[in-house]
């Protein structure tokens, strides 16, 4: 069994690797016991401390502000993104006009406008969504714009030599080919939500997952960082299975997944 | 077979005698202006005629024009002089009396066979209860009645042109234009295709013009073949009349007589095109800078 070898060969990985950490951290072969206890945890220690948040229940608040944060940043990144997509794909001039301004604001890292967004919005949820949103906004508007230039001019004569007006062409051939880019991208997008909502909360925030990893690290817990980021991958590829779920439902018409990303 | 002006009509196409010609193209230039600032002349002072009822295949060498005129039939694009009638009226914009089937798939790959051809009737506000049975029969119709749920990708070539043959009948178009429809197929599909199209154009017998590359499906299928010249500037050289029988088997009537003498007849012109078209490289040469 193909699957089953692999699966194992997982398993190894993981298991080796844990291994290898728990020796190092719990025997003074690397020097004193203590020191890389301070530095490293153990795999133990890091364990029984999710266990105990997961089981807690405090860090369910954690996680649901995260949640939202990255829900409303990827819904309103989309919503705008999908605006001016449509609207600079169906006019040349604004978008001749305002492509080198979006491909620099594009180009811009965008943590350096984390304290700004802070500045301007508050410690609270919103500065974290608008982080997020200055990242999903450009995917979902790359995709939106490509995949209305990109419709298939036959498909486009056929849909109107077959009658249809403006408006029906926008909700039978623009709209789906555009929605089409857009999802194709969607794991890009909805990762890009949640890292903008967790740098938001690290940077400055008074709850989240990114504020929590944060605190631990300011008191030096190791232990606390790392279930921190334990948390936060369980938390990712269980919005990643979802994605998933819901890209298989919305392209069973593609026939192979080939998904473009900007 | 003569070379002919005007073609026979039948008499029950219309009440008024003559008919009104379904497609009237006059004097046609079609000149399309190059990215470089040159221009290239597609098309020269066509006159042709199609009535209600006629099957007319347009042949001509490769890049000569025939799909620029079908176009222009359509709506699609409009002649720099010349002028298209539709039953007796001028063309501007669109042709909302005929329908188009593509070379090129045409499909929205995102809907179902069942739902590309139920979207044809929306622009026509049918009900969407009706439009679905509508096309329910229709889709039945080409043979794909068992294939309503399918998407695009998951059908043959074959299967994809019936959907978009349902597609553009469903709506009951007067005039039906055709640009190689089956190009992109096998040579037994095109045959299987061409009997079902002649079984469905027999019906009600609608003004159809066909481009074509394949001058035996051209004879096979039609009432009228029109030569065209090599571009560019492309004119009509010749309008021969095919009077073989009706109904036909496409594959069984080339192997009669009177196919090969019709075919003798009509590759004796069309050669010297293809030839002139193959001197010229494959006929795609752009005279840059050419004055209509």
């Amino acid at each position: 069994m193909k699957r089953l070898k692999l699966l194992f060969l997982q398993i190894v990985v993981m298991v080796v690797s844990l291994l290898i950490w728990h020796v190092v951290s719990t025997t003074s072969l690397f020097g004193d016991v203590k020191t890389t206890q301070f530095f490293f945890s153990t795999p133990l220690a890091v364990l029984e401390r999710t266990f105990k948040q997961l089981t807690s229940g405090e860090i369910y608040w954690h996680l649901g502000i995260t949640l939202t944060e990255t829900v409303l940043a990827f819904v309103i990144g989309s919503l705008a993104g999908i605006l001016f997509g449509f609207a600079f794909a169906r006019h040349e001039l604004l978008s001749a006009v305002f492509d080198p301004y979006i491909k620099a604001a594009n180009a811009l890292p965008r943590v350096v406008l984390a304290p700004i967004f802070a500045l301007w919005f508050g410690l609270g949820i919103w500065s974290k969504v608008a982080l997020g949103f200055t990242l999903v906004f450009f995917i979902v508007f790359f995709n939106v714009y490509q995949g209305v230039r990109e419709v298939s001019p036959t498909i486009l004569a056929n849909a109107r030599m077959l009658g249809m007006n403006e408006r029906q062409l926008f909700k039978h051939v623009y709209w789906p080919s555009a929605l089409t880019w857009m999802f194709s991208s969607l794991h890009t997008s909805v990762g890009f939500a949640l890292v903008g909502a967790v740098v938001g909360e690290y940077l400055g925030s008074s709850a989240g997952l990114g504020y929590k990893i944060h605190e631990a690290e300011s008191v030096f817990d190791v232990t606390g960082v790392f279930s921190g980021m334990l948390i936060l991958a369980i938390f990712v590829i269980a919005i990643d299975a979802l994605v998933t779920m819901v890209e298989k439902r919305l392209l069973v018409w593609r026939p192979a997944q080939s998904a473009t990303t900007t | 077979m003569e070379l002919q002006d005007r073609p026979q009509v039948d008499a029950g196409a219309g009440t008024h005698a003559p008919a009104e010609p379904a497609v009237a193209l006059s004097g046609i230039d079609i000149t399309f202006h190059l990215a470089d600032g040159g221009r290239y002349q597609a098309v020269k002072g066509v006159d042709l005629k199609v009535y209600p009822g006629e099957f007319v295949s347009i042949v001509g060498p490769t890049g000569c024009g025939k799909s620029t005129l079908l176009n222009a039939a359509a709506g699609l694009l409009s002649p720099s002089s010349g002028q298209v009638g539709i039953f007796g009226k001028p063309l501007a914009g669109l042709n909302r009396r005929a329908g188009y089937l593509f070379q090129q798939d045409a499909l929205m790959p995102w809907k179902t066979a069942l739902d590309n051809v139920k979207v044809a009737l929306e622009p026509m506000g049918v009900p969407a209860k009706e439009a679905d049975e509508r096309a329910r029969e229709w889709l039945a119709r080409v043979g794909l009645r068992t294939f309503v749920d399918r998407y695009p990708h998951m059908l043959s070539g074959g299967q994809r042109k019936r959907v978009s043959l349902a597609q553009m009948l469903i709506r009951n178009p007067e005039i039906l234009l055709m640009d190689e429809p089956f190009g992109p197929l096998d040579a037994q599909t095109r045959q299987i295709m061409g009997n079902l199209l002649l079984d469905l154009w027999s019906r009600d017998r609608k003004a159809l013009m066909f481009v074509t590359h394949d001058l035996e499906e051209a004879i096979a299928l039609s009432d009228r073949v029109v030569v065209m010249s090599a571009g560019p500037a492309a004119g009509i050289v010749a309008d021969y009349k095919v009077s073989l029988p009706r109904p036909r088997d496409i594959a069984d009537i080339r192997l009669e007589k009177a196919f090969h003498e019709i075919h003798r007849d009509i590759w004796s012109s069309l050669r010297v095109e293809v030839q002139k078209a193959y001197a010229m490289g494959e006929g795609r040469e752009l005279v840059a800078g050419e004055t209509p």
